[in-house]
């Protein structure tokens, strides 16, 4: 089965994901990709708390998620692939190759970020990597939950700072 | 305990309006809502929430939180408050029972009130009506 949802969100496992997503999509995989996580133990067990026993969570570095992607995409359990901020999911976009979607689901304030949206907040760096991905094809909207509307990235990467959405 | 403000004993976190709501209807029903203190976690990074707990815990002593949701951000933030600082006690799911019973249980640790908040907020779970 494809994989149901590629997201940006620097929460990683929280309830938007975990219920917000999981439910009406019945995930039964997250798989997340995330260099410092794929390497700690105690962060691995931090995030394995928080998700239900249905749901499998598996953890991966970025040169893992690429060589393993195919076994995602064929496993027949609906599946996120969760990834901590934009130059995570660009690396995957670029060495998976048949990405076509990327939801972005929460990037916060921090020094450097200029806010978007009430959930999205984007460095100039993060703005040029997001740029990348959507010249290579693939459609990037953000949409923190299921009900909210998906806005397209080239909608939110046109907000000019002071004039952001409440969306 | 007297009806005016007393000392907070634990922080309320979660998603939304859930911590100040439950903590309004905690005040309305004993008149003893300055016990919790609400924290939402609404638009906030992972690292933020973290650090709003934290500095609100030490700035009151507070050892015991109480969150919504077992996979929220909150409860995570609580979690690795809990790797380094020792006596914490977390609640997770927690509902108006819970709270209301760890209001009055004052006189015991922290740990003792948390645990039978727990079990007077099972029991207030229940279905009614065969429809």
């Amino acid at each position: 089965m494809p994989v149901a949802l590629y997201r940006i969100d620097d929460r990683l496992i929280h309830g938007q994901v975990v219920v917000g997503w999981g439910q009406p999509l019945n995930i039964r995989l997250i798989v997340l990709v995330d260099d410092d996580v794929a390497c700690c133990d105690w962060e691995q067990d931090l995030y394995r708390m928080g998700v239900p026993p249905e749901m499998e969570l598996r953890f991966a570095d970025v040169a893992t998620a690429v060589r393993e992607h195919a076994s995602y995409a064929r496993d027949p359990r609906p599946s996120i692939i969760l990834t901590p901020n934009v130059a995570t999911m660009r690396a995957l976009v670029a060495g998976v190759g048949t990405i076509d979607k990327v939801n972005i689901g929460g990037l916060h304030h921090r020094p450097g970020r200029q806010q978007k949206l009430r959930y999205v907040f984007l460095s100039p760096d993060e703005e040029r990597e997001l740029r990348e991905v959507i010249a290579g094809g693939v459609k990037v909207t953000a949409q923190d939950v299921p009900g909210a509307r998906a806005v397209p990235m080239e909608e939110v990467l046109a907000i000019r700072p002071g004039a952001e959405k409440s969306a | 305990m007297t009806s005016s403000a007393v000392a907070p004993r634990a922080i309320v976190a979660g998603h939304g309006s859930f911590p100040q709501g439950i903590v309004s209807a905690v005040e309305q029903i004993t008149g003893f809502g300055s016990v919790f203190i609400p924290l939402s976690n609404s638009d906030l990074s992972g690292d933020d929430i973290e650090s709003r707990i934290r500095d609100r815990a030490a700035e009151l002593g507070i050892k015991v939180f109480f969150t919504d949701l077992p996979a929220g951000s909150a409860t995570i933030a609580v979690r690795r408050l809990m790797r380094d600082t020792p006596g914490v006690v977390l609640v997770t799911g927690a509902n108006l029972a819970t709270l209301l019973e760890f209001v009055f249980r004052e006189d015991e640790s922290p740990g003792e009130a948390a645990r039978h908040a727990v079990e007077k907020g099972r029991t207030g779970l229940a279905v009614q009506g065969d429809g």
